[in-house]
């Protein structure tokens, strides 16, 4: 693991984005940046980093970036991946960052073309569990009983689990990660840039509009999600797949605090009963006993 | 020394492709263009062209993928037809917006439902509002050379626009003639000039494109797309010529104007009809009648000046539409219309919708036409639409 020392000073995320207080992905974009910048190409898909990059002609990213839209990220960085390769630039990562929506409904054509190709960039999912740019509506990966402005009551079905999708793909590098663990992402992005192929990273990244949690709240509630086992902290390296971070320690039942310590903070899950709860607790340690299978089986 | 082959449109295509030296090409398959970009997988398979080519999984990411290469500063290409071209239209859009020299054959055909594989010119003529600079050829010939005029007037620093080059399905792209194929130096030199692209991803000179735009600067940025359109046509223009110089092959500036400039009855058509068109009005004109075609060779720009002047003495116009506009008629008909409104002594525009989905257009269907006009003349009746080959009785 990195020391907090050796992260590189360099910013690529500049001062001044126009992302909310207390916004979560910005804290993992910079340390994305800061792991594989400066020789990156970015690309992004509608979202709130189409916001957050600042409105022309104003900039706040330090690399080029291309906006494109919703449904064509992962596609777009297939064409650049492969210009690189044709010009015989070794040196240029291509990043996709891309938002949950972007990512687990309307982009995933596009995203499983390019890994079943196997074209060469990372693919980022900045998990905000909605869309929030347009205002906090449900997504294919907003969780059970979360309200958005299109599930006034807490959305009924559970979130889809993009990563495993993924890795089904068989592509080389799966991993989720918390803005809550910087370094672990930081070490993942590094991890994921010595392969060849699509590598892909989930990262979980609380938004306080659309979770209604106070701005100073972020890392806290992202912490909790990787400690109520809401959301585990693993990578799947050629196949491989092994808890990481504090998540190793958690597949202990016993040392996972109930979702309700997370449920209970924020104001999304204010319509969420006692037997939802039940309901969500339920899922989430089903969830861990695969994680226990597949940790067994490496 | 150039040589001379006899193959289909799609063929012709391929080469032209091959001959511009594409440095990238996406693809999907949709009938009829498949053979397009099969034709252009072999030939990077088997090393006689320097490409990446990526086999996206639908026509959104071909584009997108065009987008991302083009943005890298490589000459990009792909092709598709109809419904192909309806689930790309969010990324021709954006790749106009964005600037990129993209060249697209479009193999013009009917949309579903019901199924049809056919022939229509619907569905380019949908994207005429999108931004690209929009061709129609006649035949296999002008396809081929139009591919190669095209990145000379989409990488022009004055124009740095997409072009997409219409071909009529199976007409064209399955129909095999003879198609010289010029030399790959004499390719060279004609599209040797500096492309000088409206940005490129480089990490060294970091920029961001396409970022979200108040009204403040929005409206700069369409008004700069609408002068490089207009610009356009000085560069189409010199293109054709120089081409003509080069290979002795002319197919007309923005139009093509056959005996038009003398005719009573002009007949205005795009594509691959117009071969017809051009023979029933040979022989009308062998009978005394004094006809003549006007054949659209660019819908976008839209060749308003080159019409006026081309028609300024016809008395009527009988435009030919393979399209429809429901609720209005024919697309064509309708921008025609327009170009003489501005006129004072303006020609009566008729309008035929003719051969959708594939159905045929005869020569004597032609013939008729061009008479049609000379009766609403003689007559003295009111122009307006009618339907070509229609089956009033099974209706
Ligand atoms: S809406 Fe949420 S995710 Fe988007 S910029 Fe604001 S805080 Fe960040």
């Amino acid at each position: 693991m990195t020391s907090i020392r050796e992260i590189p000073r360099e910013e690529y995320l500049l001062p001044g984005t126009a992302a909310c207080p207390g916004c979560g992905f910005t804290i993992g974009l910079r340390m994305a940046l800061k792991a594989l910048g400066p020789k990156v190409i970015m690309v992004v898909p509608a979202g709130c980093t189409s916001i957050i990059q600042s409105p022309y002609p104003y900039v706040s990213i330090g690399v080029p970036l291309l906006n494109i839209a919703f449904a064509a990220a992962a596609s777009t960085a297939s064409g650049i991946a492969a210009a690189l390769e044709y010009k015989g630039d070794k040196e240029t990562t291509v990043l996709v960052w891309a938002g949950d929506g972007g990512t687990a409904d309307i982009g995933i054509q596009a995203l499983s073309g390019a890994a079943e190709r196997g074209d060469d960039f990372i693919y980022v999912c900045y998990d905000n569990e909605a869309y929030m740019n347009t205002g906090i509506q449900r997504s294919g990966a907003t969780p059970f009983g979360a309200w958005t402005t299109t599930t006034w009551t807490g959305k009924r079905e559970f979130k889809k689990d993009v990563p495993m999708i993924m890795a089904a793909h068989r592509i080389p590098y799966v991993a989720t990660a918390s803005i809550a663990y910087p370094i672990d992402f930081y070490d993942k992005l590094k991890k994921a840039k010595t392969y060849r192929g699509l590598k892909y990273l989930h990262l979980h990244a609380p938004c306080p509009p659309g979770w209604k949690i106070p701005t100073d709240k972020t890392v806290e509630i992202a912490k909790l999600a990787v400690e109520t086992g809401l959301w585990p902290l693993y990578e799947i390296e050629n196949g491989e797949f092994r808890l990481t971070g504090i998540s190793k320690m958690l597949l202990d039942k016993k040392r996972r605090k109930p979702v309700e310590q997370y449920i209970k903070v924020q104001g999304r899950f204010s319509s969420m009963t006692d037997d939802d709860i039940k309901i969500l607790q339920k899922w989430v340690d089903e969830q861990w006993e695969t994680y226990a299978q597949l940790a067994k089986t490496k | 020394m150039a040589q001379t082959l006899v193959i289909n449109g799609n063929h012709a295509a391929a080469y032209g492709a091959k001959l511009s030296k594409v440095q990238f090409i996406s693809a999907y398959p949709i009938t009829p263009q498949t053979v397009i970009v099969e034709r252009l997988a072999q030939m990077v398979e088997i090393g006689e062209l320097n490409a990446k080519f990526i086999r996206v999984e639908s026509e959104h990411s071909a584009l997108a993928a065009c987008i991302g290469a083009a943005s890298t500063g490589l000459r990009a290409f792909t092709a598709t037809s109809s419904h192909g071209l309806a689930y790309m239209h969010e990324m021709v859009i954006w790749a106009s917006g964005a600037r990129l020299p993209i060249v697209m054959p479009v193999v013009t055909r009917a949309f579903a439902p019901p199924w049809s594989i056919w022939d229509e010119h619907t569905d380019i003529l949908l994207e005429r509002d999108t931004g690209w600079i929009v061709f129609m050829a006649e035949n296999n010939q002008e396809v081929l050379d139009t591919i190669i005029q095209a990145y000379r007037i989409a990488e022009n620093e004055n124009v740095l626009l997409p072009v997409m080059i219409g071909m009529d399905a199976f007409i064209l792209s399955h129909t095999t003639t003879p198609v010289e194929i010029p030399d790959q130096e004499l390719v060279d030199n004609f599209l040797a000039q500096e492309s000088k692209r409206s940005f490129i991803l480089d990490p060294n000179n970091p920029i961001t494109h396409g970022s979200l735009t108040y009204p403040e600067w929005y409206m700069e940025f369409r008004y700069l797309l609408y002068k490089a359109m207009t610009d356009a046509k000085s560069v189409i223009k010199d293109a054709a010529n120089q081409w003509a110089k080069l290979t002795g092959k002319y197919h007309g500036d923005l139009i093509d104007c056959y005996k038009c400039t003398d005719a009573d009855v002009n007949m205005i058509t795009i594509g691959s009809p117009s071969g017809d068109a051009k023979e029933a009005a040979d022989i009308l004109r062998a009978e005394g009648y004094k006809t003549g075609v006007i054949r659209l060779r660019v819908i976008r720009p839209f060749p308003s000046e080159e019409l006026r002047q081309a028609a300024h003495n016809s008395k009527v116009l009988i435009v030919v539409d393979r399209n429809l506009s429901p609720g209005i008629g024919g697309i064509l008909l309708n921008e025609v219309k327009g170009v003489f409104q501005t006129m004072k002594k303006q020609p009566l525009v008729h309008g035929f919708i003719a051969g959708l989905g594939g159905r045929d257009i005869t020569l004597q269907n032609f013939i008729s036409m061009f008479k049609r006009g000379y009766e609403i003349l003689e007559k003295d009746e009111e122009p307006g639409i009618e339907w070509i080959n229609l089956r009033r009785e099974v209706l």
